[in-house]
């Protein structure tokens, strides 16, 4: 298999996570105090896109995770686990800073609604991807189990995503342009994008940490059974 | 075979977690708190058990001990209505017109005997309208008088 090299993807990690540092940044600096919360809105710009990011590592998930059970390429495989690494991450951020945020806000770090659960039942559907990928010692078959793991679990995401429209939360419902005075829209929005970036070098940067151990594992195996180095 | 062992007694907690979640947690939280309309068309039922109670504060309805941290308002849906007492110091966002979920019982004197308040937020974002100071929106209520 074919290990990617760095090159670019260095450049594009400066570039991510020197767009982050502006665009928070700007986020906070551009941002009147709520009139109700005052300063804590300023968590909008973490929770939130970490939130977003969560639901769309976990379509990437899905999507390499149907790739592979379709066309059987290691390199899907790979894929998917990456994502579903810093998926489980930005899922375990957006429980951190939602915490955060709720115990002066609402007055709780946690309670029981339907979101709150929900988005806690999607993090522990990462960990159990990532679980089920420790325990199976066999690489056909970890791909092939944690592949369908991956695209079964891709359920919840809507799942989360509706809770606060399906059932009554303390959560509030999606804010969106019409709820949001533009001041808080931009930032939220560049924010929105820096994550995306973040989010698509740490999966990229997994996946080649990913390959080189495949490519390790195989190197091994062509030892042991006497034959040549690929 | 002890990475082995350690990973499926991993997956046995996590699928048991899992499970209680699916059928403990959500199933009893699907409604995560009642109206004082529906609260009080439970009738008799509705009565001394553990229950979330959400609603708007009040507006003036309101009262604030500050030295015996007791505080009493009353919760509406619009068309019913129910008074709260609870002691400790509420949320900061607490306060006239908010959105309130409160957990306790209703007693059978007609007040809802809070032990815990949260404050739901709606999902509007604005800064303050001109002479508004957020400062004084968001504050609590120990520091200063009543609101």
């Amino acid at each position: 298999m074919v290990v990617p090299r760095p090159g670019a993807w260095r450049w594009f990690g400066v570039f991510a996570f020197a767009f982050l540092i502006f665009t928070q940044t700007l986020a906070i600096l551009t941002s009147p105090p709520d009139r109700d919360m005052g300063d804590l809105e300023k968590i909008l710009y973490v929770h939130v896109p970490a939130a977003w990011i969560t639901f769309l590592s976990f379509f990437v998930v899905l999507a390499f995770s149907a790739r592979y059970l379709w066309k059987g390429r290691e390199k899907d495989d790979l894929l998917a686990a990456a994502a579903a690494e810093v998926g489980a991450t930005f899922n375990g951020l957006t429980l951190l800073l939602g915490m955060i945020w709720g115990r002066p806000a609402w007055g709780v770090w946690w309670t029981w609604d339907a979101r709150l659960t929900s988005t806690l039942v999607l993090f522990l559907i990462f960990v159990g991807y990532l679980a089920l990928r420790e325990f199976v010692d066999d690489a056909q078959r970890r791909a092939q189990w944690s592949a369908v793991v991956g695209a079964l679990g891709a359920i919840n995401v809507p799942i989360v995503y509706m809770s606060v429209r399906w059932w009554r939360t303390l959560h509030q419902i999606q804010s969106n342009p019409n709820t949001m005075d533009p001041a808080y829209v931009l930032g939220l929005r560049a924010n929105a994008f820096a994550f995306l970036f973040i989010m698509i070098y740490f999966i990229h940067q997994r996946y080649v940490i990913a390959s080189l151990q495949r490519a390790t594992e195989h190197a091994a195996e062509a030892v042991a059974l006497g034959g040549q180095q690929e | 075979m002890t990475r082995r062992r350690w990973a499926f007694v991993a997956a046995g907690v996590l699928i048991a977690t899992f499970a209680w979640l699916l059928y403990g947690g959500i199933d009893k939280n699907i409604v995560f708190f009642l109206t004082p309309k529906e609260l009080l068309a439970k009738g008799a039922a509705g009565y001394d058990v553990p229950v979330r109670l959400g609603g708007q504060v009040k507006p003036a309805s309101v009262t604030w001990n500050e030295k015996a941290l007791d505080l009493q308002f009353v919760v509406t849906d619009g068309t019913g209505q129910i008074p709260v007492h609870t002691s400790g110091a509420p949320p900061q966002m607490f306060r006239d017109g908010m959105g309130v979920v409160v957990e306790g019982r209703y007693g059978h004197n007609g007040v809802f005997q809070a032990t815990s308040l949260m404050v739901k937020h709606s999902n509007e974002y604005r800064p303050p309208k001109p002479g508004q100071r957020p400062g004084e929106m968001y504050k609590t209520l120990l520091d200063g008088s009543g609101p």
